[in-house]
């Protein structure tokens, strides 16, 4: 170890960001001190081959995303991220206190719009978000929920305190990684496993199954659930059926489906079979044609019509958007003491509203030192970092939010905390985020323990997303207690019981007897032709 | 199941067999064309790839254009690696469908397609390889994936495009005027034991041919293919009648199958041509019914309308 990490505590130094696995003075956690001992024992070759066996594996599964036309692996490094239990237990309660909030919300303003009433936030800030769609206004969507699955990004400021960065609640996606990365890392790391509780994560398609069967629209005994993709085109293609695949549902693409009297089938080699819940991994605006977009060749026409007359639910509902607006976002801690009566458990971090004249001029004059982040985007597209942009940049940024200023928000540069990552030679110190992910079946939200890592493999890079050179990390969380205590469940011996085989040479005397006489016969011709 | 998920999966079948085929023709054919003169063996090469479907090119067309169009070109779905890449992005289409042992054998053969030398000797090699990935994902699909109507289709496609690649083999025959012996065809389709041990000391072309043609155990005969594809059509579409078949595709393979059976001759090797030809088209007919029946789909979006 003593050679892999030789720079690390000077590189950490560099960035002044918390790092997850040393305390300052390069002293190992405690959480990371399984992780630590096996990578002790590890040289730079076996590391590397490590790391190369691991990427190999990804490539024959397909385990890829595709960029710009062409399917790569999503880079995996070999050092996970360990949360603590107690960090977890906090995580965990924010995250579903976040989603209950966020399903308030949307059920509200599809509706009575009590938070405008209540004078909570402007009717304004609804109104004028791009993904508020009225087509979807005035109806309970089957099953009454509509943020099935979210995943709401964390990170980790300088000062070691966890911040909600943003909201998912449209199409969340990384799970499928969280479930691979941590098959990969047991073949490749298998020395960290062994004394240290991890909780497991593969319970989650299973969770997110049985969640969808339950919001099935009323009277459907034994609900048909089917993934909706795009296609194979689309980004998160492996992830949509590696989902089908593990839940054992149909993964289908907008033509294998039809709608007929508000009732949805897809098109099977028997004929037309009905369909009860959509898990939906398309855009809003590609979902139905008759609704949205007219040219979308993605979708079905119908749906939409379909979900508002309760004859199909669609997961997660059509018009979520509108709840991680980036300027709503702004607002969810008002939104989580107005619906909930309760204090947020995990903060925001500190948003500009550039709406506002004070704020807007304020931001205005120090661009070079924020964020500066477009309101409906994802996946870090448009988004602007001072400190890193050029001068032309900052005067096309500041053009765009004068014209524009509900368009943008502006957050202060945060140093994201840093986990140790294979570079080169060495480890050095890279930022990474979390993104939870949860499940909510109506009556429960459920987290899954861990979530998705994503790490900014440039040095000092603050951007993470994998189309923008990020890669992931298993992400651990430790349990404190065994949850299953093991010696409890009696398990009868396993009784050796021998194999029949029969061998095709010297199963008998006779054949050994054959075999030395045909050597003495051999060996008689020998003597007799050197006579 | 999804009826664009059946037709993924009949055409990995199709083009797994296709591989495997192709390759086994090449195998045995390259050796017989490089002992020729120069000039023949473009003629050869150009008829080679006729009989596997296919027109040329270029008016250039000698040994290295043959291996290019029938080994490596990845965008004909005559070559090897065109089809094995077809297979593949078929698979990657069905993926939640098919076992992960499948898939993963068809994407790290694609990912192997690159790692071979493209010249004579090293095209031996890539047949090799090739014969063993395709028995491995035929194992595989035999072995990890419920026999239900999944594989089926799969099994469908294969046998279709077995009887085919029989027919394609045999016709090659008249492709070397020097004469392909009757040995070499044998081992092209992996027959040669086979045949020496039912047939004893009944050599000859005849024999041969008849053996790869109507032999009712030797699973790469025609006959043998033709009613694998004839069982997982009756096992598709169980409903019994009392007469005569609905099943264009039924009906089409069971023709093929039991004209070549009943059919009675003294010369067989005149008639060879014409039974392949016959043997081809019914193939390309089934798979037409085949797809009409069970993949058809509406080619574009169609709003039906809330009430109806």
């Amino acid at each position: 170890m003593s050679d892999l990490f030789q720079d690390y505590s000077e590189a950490a130094g560099r960035s002044g960001a918390y790092d997850e696995m040393f305390a300052p003075g390069q002293e190992t956690r405690r959480s990371y001190g399984q992780v630590a001992g096996a990578l002790q024992e590890l040289s730079l070759a076996d590391v590397t081959a490590r790391a190369d066996s691991m990427a190999r594996t990804f490539l024959d599964r397909g385990v890829t995303f595709d960029y710009a036309g062409e399917e790569r692996p999503f880079p995996l490094d070999i050092v996970p991220r360990v949360i603590p239990a107690d960090e977890w237990t906090v995580l965990e309660r924010g995250v579903a206190q976040r989603v209950r909030a966020l399903e308030a919300f949307l059920n509200d303003v599809y509706g009575k719009m009590a938070v405008v009433s209540d004078g909570v936030v402007p009717r304004q800030l609804v109104t004028t978000s791009a993904h508020f769609h009225r087509q979807v206004h005035g109806f309970e969507p089957a099953g009454g929920v509509r943020v099935h699955v979210s995943g709401i990004d964390v990170v980790r400021d300088a000062a070691g305190t966890f911040r909600v960065l943003e909201d998912n609640v449209r199409v969340p996606s990384g799970v499928s990684y969280v479930l691979e990365n941590r098959r990969a890392m047991a073949k490749g790391l298998p020395e960290a496993f062994g004394q240290q509780l991890i909780r497991p994560v593969e319970e989650y398609p299973r969770r997110l199954l049985s969640a969808l069967r339950k919001t099935a629209p009323s009277g459907v005994d034994d609900p048909t659930v089917v993934v909706l993709t795009p296609g194979v085109f689309n980004s998160a293609y492996f992830e949509h059926t590696l989902l089908a695949g593990l839940m054992g549902v149909e993964l289908v693409e907008g033509r294998d489906l039809i709608c007929r009297g508000n009732r949805v089938y897809m098109r099977t080699t028997a004929g037309e079979q009905r369909v009860d819940v959509i898990y939906k991994r398309i855009d809003d605006e590609f979902l139905d044609p008759l609704q949205f977009r007219s040219d979308s060749m993605l979708g079905c026409p119908g749906l939409v019509n379909a979900a508002r007359a309760g004859g199909v639910t669609i997961a997660n509902a059509v018009g979520n958007g509108v709840a991680d607006d980036k300027l709503v976002y702004s607002y969810v801690p008002d939104l989580i003491r107005y619906y909930l009566n309760e204090e947020p458990v995990i903060a925001n971090v500190d948003t500009f509203r550039l709406e506002e004249k004070e704020a807007r001029e304020h931001v205005l004059d120090r661009l070079d030192e924020l964020v500066v982040k477009p309101v409906d985007g994802s996946g870090g597209k448009g988004l602007v970092i001072g400190p890193d942009a050029s001068k032309d940049e900052l005067e096309a940024l500041r053009q765009r939010i004068i014209a524009d200023p509900r368009g943008w928000i502006a957050q202060p540069v945060l140093q994201l905390s840093t986990v140790p990552t294979l570079s080169g030679d060495k480890f050095g110190p890279r930022h990474v985020d979390l993104r939870p992910f949860a499940v909510n079946d109506g009556d429960d939200v459920w987290v899954l323990p861990g979530g998705l890592t994503r790490v900014a493999l440039k040095e000092g890079s603050l951007i993470v997303n994998s189309s923008q050179g990020g890669g992931s990390k298993d992400t651990w969380v430790l349990a404190d207690s065994p949850q299953v205590p093991v010696e409890a469940i009696p398990r009868p011996a396993v009784t050796v019981r021998e194999r029949v085989s029969v061998w095709p040479v010297e199963s008998n005397w006779r054949d050994s007897q054959k075999e030395q006489q045909q050597q003495q016969m051999s060996e008689a011709q020998e003597v007799a032709a050197n006579a | 199941m999804l009826s664009r998920i059946a037709e993924s999966l009949f055409w990995i079948g199709r083009y797994v067999e296709r591989a495997d085929g192709t390759a086994r023709i090449l195998d045995v054919h390259l050796e017989r064309l490089n002992h020729l003169p120069m000039e023949e063996q473009r003629s050869v090469a150009r008829e080679l790839l006729a009989v596997m479907g296919a027109r040329p090119q270029s008016d250039e067309f000698g040994l290295d254009e043959l291996l290019h169009a029938l080994a490596y070109d990845k965008h004909s779905a005559t070559s090897i690696a065109g089809s094995l890449g077809a297979a593949r992005e078929n698979a990657r289409r069905a993926r939640e469908t098919v076992s992960s042992g499948l898939w993963e054998s068809l994407n790290t053969t694609y990912y192997g397609l690159n790692q071979h030398r493209k010249d004579v000797v090293g095209t031996y090699r890539f047949c090799t390889w090739v014969l063993e990935r395709t028995a491995m994902v035929s194992g595989l699909a035999d072995t990890t994936v419920s026999h239900d109507e999944s594989w089926l289709f799969l099994v469908l496609g294969r046998s279709l495009e077995r009887a085919d690649m029989t027919a394609r083999m045999l016709s090659t025959r008249d492709v070397l005027s020097a004469g392909m012996s009757w040995v070499n065809m044998l081992r092209c389709a992996g027959a040669y034991e086979s045949f020496l041990r039912t047939r004893r000391a009944a050599f000859g072309d005849q024999h041969a041919a008849e053996f790869l043609l109507l032999d009712r155990l030797f699973p790469r005969s025609i006959v043998y293919a033709l009613r694998d594809a004839d069982e997982c059509l009756a096992k598709l579409d169980p409903s019994a009648q009392r007469v005569g078949f609905i099943n264009d595709a039924r009906r089409i393979v069971g023709q093929a199958r039991t004209f070549l059976e009943f059919h009675r001759t003294d010369d067989l090797m005149s008639e060879l041509p014409e039974h392949m030809e016959r043997v081809q088209k019914a193939v390309s007919q089934a798979s037409d019914a085949i797809s009409r029946k069970y993949f058809n789909q509406a080619d574009e979006l169609a709003w039906v309308g809330e009430v109806s």
